[in-house]
């Protein structure tokens, strides 16, 4: 794995995220930091808030308290006054872009093809020249091995080929930040590796990661670092051998004894 | 600004008290034409379920034809035609057989949806106890079937409603056609024309929130909807 | 039996000189319809884009504005667009009069229907979109409103129907349509059943492959969803 910087600002800042749905509070102050490059698995059981917390980075869903920044920039919100007020979804999408989010049910735009799936925002949102987004496209399609699908439509691919395309669509953006939010959970067994090799390739190659999974020996392999996360709080965190092989807190023990049971 | 305010109000007290007669003739017509359609419509509905073509097609031909021809051609045949081959209607008779008749052929798919909805059990349970299939239908099967079949109808019931200033153009004394006589006596079609859209507004909202409420109380009752889990929910999007 | 066969006598020899007159009547049936539907399906859309507005005061308008739309007969509406208007001054041509007010009440239910077609989209389309940096006008645009297409067409076609028919009340103020084309017929040749039921006739031609189409259309597009 690639060497994590510390010494510079944090890619990613979370500080004291609060967010409820309703009277039901999922985060309840969670606070972390992601330096460049360096790739935070988050596991824990249903309902812990990792998804959440992944949405608010992004901004996909509004936290009532706490700040984001990506790169040193406050994200969904800004300053007046000394206030924080939060800012539109049109001002969102700049930021939005230099992030990249991979969904577990993969949001594919089923009306356009592979390609055209990929090279969409590179020519709408960046401005790119058609010819120039689908060449982009292209590479990245290749790259993430299905160059002999770039007309297919995604009804006509496997779960495992819609998500590497997801991936290939993100990148396209050449984002700072991946985030993936279950990218293997709706999968069926024999796919899920492909679609892994190719978040284990990003990882080689320095991308700052946050990794929301279920798979975890994946993570114990993937990652630099790992958050336990449960009823809204991160219960612990530390280096994969730590939480694997020993986890401080009993929640984590009683969670890694149920999951690892298989 | 105050004398304007003035003029209008002493014009209202002139035009509301026709106007208003003219409205309740509207109802009564809508009424009686939505009778017609109730019970013609019913009996198409039930030629038309019917395993006898001979029963069947010429119900299905009706039931397209009005569907596909405009309802004010439909009223002319009704009072002009006839009255070219012989049979003079006055134009009220005629506007409640237009009306009716028009609103039958859409009923009779609103009931045939409707018996369908009923589950086929329910008639073979019938049968079985030696009913027949006329028995069936009327003990068992339409007694539920009603319940469905009412907040369609009922918006037929308010588009019936609606055609009947239709029958303006027969001069058939409802709300429009007292409306254009006022507006003939006082040149003033812009306020009095308004005020006919208001009436209008004052009779179709509230049947529309009735229709509303019986939507919900059919829904509420026959379907057995899991209740969705809490977080799902309060799941609100950051839009 | 001698009168009914009297009158079909009549009707046929009639033919030639009533249809032609009348299919010139049709063809305008057919402008206004087209012309309508173009208007009631971008107005419409408007006010669908309006009640997903953040701005409140946009949806409850449109609300109120499609309420309203659907509680007033189409004939009082035309009424007050042709003579309404012409009373201060704007005399609109019968033919436009005729697409305002059926344009009016057709984007009431165009927004119905666009809207329930944005609605069938699953939500996690708009949220790829905006998660690759699209603002919320992009992802409407090139991935919600493509996809709320196929939803909205059968419906459409259903409209367009029941816009066809509602033509016919354009004949009150003499825009020449086919009922109105009728109407002067009957008035010169006292034949009244003869021309209306020809013109019927001809509204069947007209409505039936419409309504064809829109079967064939709600079919092939169910399916795959």
């Amino acid at each position: 794995m690639s060497p994590t910087d510390h010494s510079a600002p944090p890619m990613v800042r979370v500080v004291d995220l609060h967010k409820q749905f309703g009277d039901h509070e999922v985060l309840r102050g969670v606070s972390v930091d992601v330096a460049m490059g360096e790739k935070i698995a988050i596991i824990g059981p249903s309902g812990a808030g990792k998804s959440t917390l992944l949405r608010c980075i992004n901004y996909l869903e509004r936290p009532q308290r706490g700040h984001i920044f990506l790169d040193g920039v406050l994200v969904g919100e800004r300053q007046e006054n000394g206030h924080y007020v939060q800012v539109s979804e049109r001002d969102l999408a700049p930021v939005r872009a230099q992030m990249g989010m991979v969904f577990q049910r993969f949001n594919l735009f089923p009306h356009l093809t592979a390609l055209q799936n990929v090279a969409i925002s590179p020519h709408r949102v960046l401005g790119l020249p058609k010819a120039e987004a689908e060449s982009r496209a292209s590479e990245l399609l290749d790259k993430v091995g299905l160059s002999g699908k770039t007309h297919a439509f995604p009804e006509k691919l496997s779960g495992g080929q819609q998500q590497r395309v997801a991936i290939a669509r993100a990148l396209a953006m050449r984002p700072k930040l991946m985030l993936f939010d279950e990218a293997t959970s709706a999968l069926d067994p024999e796919l899920i590796g492909e679609v892994l090799e190719v978040i284990r390739t990003l990882a080689r190659e320095g991308m700052t990661m946050l990794i929301v999974t279920h798979e975890m020996h994946f993570a114990e392999d993937v990652a630099d670092r790992v958050l336990f996360m449960d009823d809204g709080v991160i219960v612990e965190e530390g280096g994969p051998h730590v939480i694997f092989r020993a986890p401080q807190h009993e929640r984590t023990r009683a969670f890694l004894r149920a999951v690892l049971q298989r | 600004m105050d004398q304007l305010i003035a003029g209008y109000a002493d014009s209202l007290g002139v035009w509301l008290p026709p106007l208003a007669r003219a409205a309740k003739f509207t109802l009564n017509i809508a009424l009686l034409s939505i009778l017609v359609g109730a019970v013609a419509g019913l009996l198409l509905a039930l030629l038309k379920m019917s395993r006898r073509p001979i029963l069947r097609r010429p119900a299905d031909l009706y039931i397209e034809v009005i569907r596909g021809t405009p309802a004010l051609a439909q009223l002319y045949i009704v009072y002009f035609g006839l009255a070219g081959v012989g049979l003079t209607l006055d134009n009220v008779t005629a506007a409640v057989v237009a009306l009716g008749l028009n609103a039958a052929a859409y009923m009779a798919e609103i009931y045939r949806a409707g018996i369908e909805s009923v589950h086929a059990g329910q008639r073979e349970a019938a049968m079985s106890l030696g009913m027949t299939p006329l028995q069936a239908l009327r003990f068992i099967v339409l007694p539920q079937a009603w319940r469905v079949v009412l907040p369609p109808g009922a918006n037929l019931g308010i588009a019936v409603l609606k055609d009947t200033s239709l029958a303006s153009a027969i001069a058939t004394p409802e709300l429009m056609s007292r409306a254009y006589d006022l507006v003939g006596q006082t040149w003033r079609p812009m306020p009095i024309y308004i005020v006919v859209a208001i009436m209008y507004m004052a009779m179709c909202l509230p049947l529309g929130q009735l229709v509303h409420h019986l939507e919900r109380s059919v829904k509420r009752s026959d379907v057995r909807i899991a209740k969705a889990p809490a977080r799902w929910r309060q799941r609100v999007s950051a839009t | 039996m001698s009168g009914f066969a009297r009158f079909w006598e009549i009707l046929i020899a009639k033919l030639p000189v009533f249809l032609p007159y009348l299919l010139k009547g049709a063809l305008v049936t057919l402008k206004i319809t087209g012309a309508t539907l173009v208007v009631a399906a971008l107005f419409g859309l408007v006010l669908a884009l309006m009640q997903r507005s953040r701005l409140r005061v946009l949806g409850v308008v449109s609300a109120a504005y499609i309420e309203i739309m659907r509680s007033v007969p189409v004939l009082t509406t035309l009424f007050v667009i042709y003579f309404g208007l012409a009373s201060i001054g704007i005399q609109l041509p019968s033919f436009i009069a005729a697409v305002i007010g059926l344009g009016m009440l057709g984007a009431a239910y165009m927004a119905e229907i666009i809207r329930a077609g944005i609605e069938a989209v699953h939500h996690g389309q708009r949220e790829a979109a905006v998660s690759l940096g699209m603002t919320p006008a992009q992802a409407m645009r090139f991935i919600v409103l493509p996809q709320a297409l196929r939803v909205i067409v059968a419906p459409t076609a259903n409209y367009t129907i029941g816009l066809l028919k509602d033509t016919a009340i354009v004949s009150t103020v003499a825009a020449p349509e086919l009922l109105f084309a009728a109407k002067t017929l009957v008035s010169q040749t006292i034949l009244p059943m003869q021309v209306y039921m020809l013109t019927a006739g001809i509204y069947l031609a007209m409505s039936w492959p419409l309504a064809r189409a829109a079967h064939y259309l709600e079919a092939r597009l169910s399916r795959g969803v």
